[in-house]
């Protein structure tokens, strides 16, 4: 049971970025950024360098043009996205592994302990998160260790929530019970039996880590908050803003950062989306009932349809 | 109504969670947090300010639970300290000045937001693969993708800066003095139009997914089913069948993208120099204005709290299962 779903999980998602457009977009799209932050670096010049006059627009020899500064632009945005794609990731995987412990515990155990970590996350879901990661921040010294934490303690609660009704789902489930007839222990249950299945439930989670994580990130660096020597994408965007830039039409200078950050998480979405069409067998029916009733001239209805015993 | 105390019950524990946080925030810096305010702030404070700062956090020698009781007692009686940008305004006062904006922006973009998204998303699952359903979704997924701010920024580029429609930033101009009448109000909703519309194109998106899937699913349920075949009108079904009872999950969401926004409306005030919390906010990070900028975070919780509050009753009132289920 365990090992199948593992195996199937990665062998679904290899199968998604080959047969659906969305995912195989969405993967190349990401690729497409890593490479760039890891080789990116070694290809463009210093982006903290002063290389020209001030706000100069994209020319032939700076194809983003100039920051308020001198530097350029397109080597602040290179370079930006190895940092900030880290913090992305790492805090993505971190929010999914701190939830998927809270979620998974809770929705195990039960009882008093479901209790109180329920409570727990229910009370940091209805804080509002932006305000409390500002809060923290500013007590901390900047940089991108004091973003990954606040990042993590203003966005696990979802991922925890989630997991908890899954765990629930699972816990109910006859091979997760006879496991426990078997005597199995309750760590082995959890970490073989139940979170396997969740495979799919997971990455997907990861992924929408990381997009917040990428869109938190760059709001808080904006704020000031990070470290503004550094050179990431919401740095970027904080020295326009700062430099004035939009009272100067100097659009260069923020434009292509946004449209990085926007591309990276709409390629992330579609990779999710892609993939659920994969997994999830109801909307791979749909689309083949469909298909179906249009060859035959038919117009499908509204609703989706649901797979019933004696159909 | 007994739905309604545990509510209120669980409203109270997150505020004090809030409460509590804030009074541990300043004891996060590291050496002791007295001495570090001190060395923050000296030279830029009169010595009198710093004492009133830190008797509100209680950042005296007493131990750490007198210190908190104290803290706690002047939470409630609505003593948030002194302001170190607005010296010597009490945090409170500055606070309540940009609060009614912040409400106006994040509360008008929310509501329209929601009316908007929540009927593309009825029209989406109506005429489903026609072609709002075809477009609107995927284009919406990719404007949501954008940070907020940056979205204001380029539709202030457009609109503010070369366009020249609306102005620039602020919510009202130098010319009109603050007032209830036409002039102001009209200029009130001029500066206004390109924050909200920016906050509302962000958030749409989630609206219509909602709304047009769980109109998707209500759509192949038998009581559809059953209108159609008494020959009830399509506009009938469609809306006073399917849509309303779709509306459900979308209400429960809104509770919890009240946060979202109030979030997304601080940047984006932000870039508009719009002068409500998120201003306040960045002014008080860059001043290094701590008893603010905690006061504003408290604010926004409680806030963000009493809405959610509202949110439940209007759930309970749309949906009798919840009032069943508990009286």
């Amino acid at each position: 049971m365990s090992t199948q779903g593992t195996a199937s999980g990665l062998a679904l998602w290899a199968d998604a970025v080959r047969h659906d457009r969305r995912a195989a977009f969405g993967a190349g799209v990401i690729a497409f950024f890593v490479l760039m932050a890891v080789f990116g670096p070694l290809l463009v010049g210093d982006p903290t360098e002063l290389v020209g006059v001030p706000m100069q627009p994209p020319s032939a020899q700076h194809w983003l043009g100039t920051t308020g500064q001198g530097q350029d632009v397109l080597a602040q945005l290179v370079v930006g996205t190895r940092a900030t794609l880290l913090i992305g990731f790492s805090v993505g995987l971190t929010v999914v592994f701190v939830g998927a412990l809270i979620g998974v515990t809770a929705g195990y155990f039960g009882g008093r302990v479901d209790g109180f970590l329920s409570l727990l996350f229910n009370v940091f879901l209805v804080i509002p998160g932006l305000p409390l990661a500002i809060v923290i921040a500013a007590y901390l010294p900047s940089g991108p260790l004091t973003l990954g934490f606040v990042l993590v303690i203003a966005g696990w609660a979802w991922n925890a929530r989630v997991l908890r009704a899954q765990t629930l789902a699972y816990r109910k489930r006859d091979f997760v019970a006879a496991s426990v007839v078997a005597g199995e222990s309750s760590w082995r249950i959890v970490t073989s039996e139940i979170l396997p299945n969740m495979t799919s439930l997971l990455v997907s989670q990861i992924i929408g880590g990381t997009v917040y994580a990428i869109g938190a990130q760059v709001g808080l660096e904006f704020l000031g908050l990070g470290d503004v020597s550094a050179v990431t994408w919401g740095t970027n965007l904080y020295w326009a803003q700062n430099d004035s830039a939009l009272l100067t039409g100097a659009w260069w200078t923020f434009a292509p950062t946004g449209v990085a950050i926007a591309l990276v998480g709409f390629g992330l979405t579609m990779l999710n989306s892609g993939f659920d069409e994969i997994t999830n067998p109801r909307l791979r029916l749909e689309r083949a009932w469909r298909g179906f009733l249009l060859d035959r001239g038919h117009a499908p209805g509204r609703s989706t349809p649901v797979v019933r015993e004696n159909v | 109504m007994r739905f309604l105390l545990k509510r209120l019950g669980f409203y109270a524990l997150a505020a004090w969670v809030a409460v509590t946080l804030n009074f541990f925030l300043p004891r996060l810096m590291p050496g002791d947090p007295a001495t570090a305010l001190f060395a923050r702030f000296r030279g830029m404070l009169a010595p009198e300010a710093l004492d009133a700062l830190r008797e509100t956090f209680g950042l005296t020698e007493a131990p750490l639970v007198a210190q908190y009781f104290t803290y706690l007692g002047h939470v409630l009686k609505g003593d948030l300290g002194i302001s170190v940008a607005y010296f010597p305004a009490p945090v409170l006062q500055v606070i309540a000045n940009g609060l009614v904006w912040t409400l106006f922006l994040a509360g008008t973009a929310l509501i329209v937001s929601f009316a908007v998204g929540t009927l593309l998303g009825v029209a989406a699952a109506w005429w489903r693969f026609g072609r709002v359903d075809t477009f609107v979704p995927p284009a919406a997924a990719l404007v949501g993708a954008f940070p907020y701010f940056w979205l204001a920024m380029v539709v202030l580029y457009v609109f503010g800066f070369t366009l020249g429609w609306f102005p620039l930033g602020h919510a009202y101009g130098d010319s009109v003095a603050p007032g209830f009448n036409i002039a102001f109000l009209a200029d009130v909703v001029r500066h206004a139009v390109l924050p909200v519309s920016t906050v509302v194109i962000a958030t749409l998106g989630g609206w219509l997914l909602t709304m047009r899937n769980t109109m998707v699913s209500v759509l192949g349920s038998d009581f559809v089913g059953l209108a159609w075949a008494k020959g009830l009108p399509p506009r009938t079904v469609a809306l006073r069948y399917a849509a309303r009872n779709a509306l459900l999950p979308s209400v429960t969401g809104f509770g919890m993208a009240l946060g979202f926004v109030l979030g997304g409306s601080l940047l984006t005030e932000i870039v508009f120099a719009y002068p409500g919390q998120g201003y306040l906010l960045v002014q008080a990070v860059r001043g290094q204005d701590y008893p603010l900028m905690q006061g504003i975070f408290l604010v926004i919780t409680l806030a963000v709290l009493g809405a959610n509050f509202v949110v439940d009753l209007v759930s309970l009132w749309l949906d009798p299962r919840i009032r069943d289920s508990v009286s």
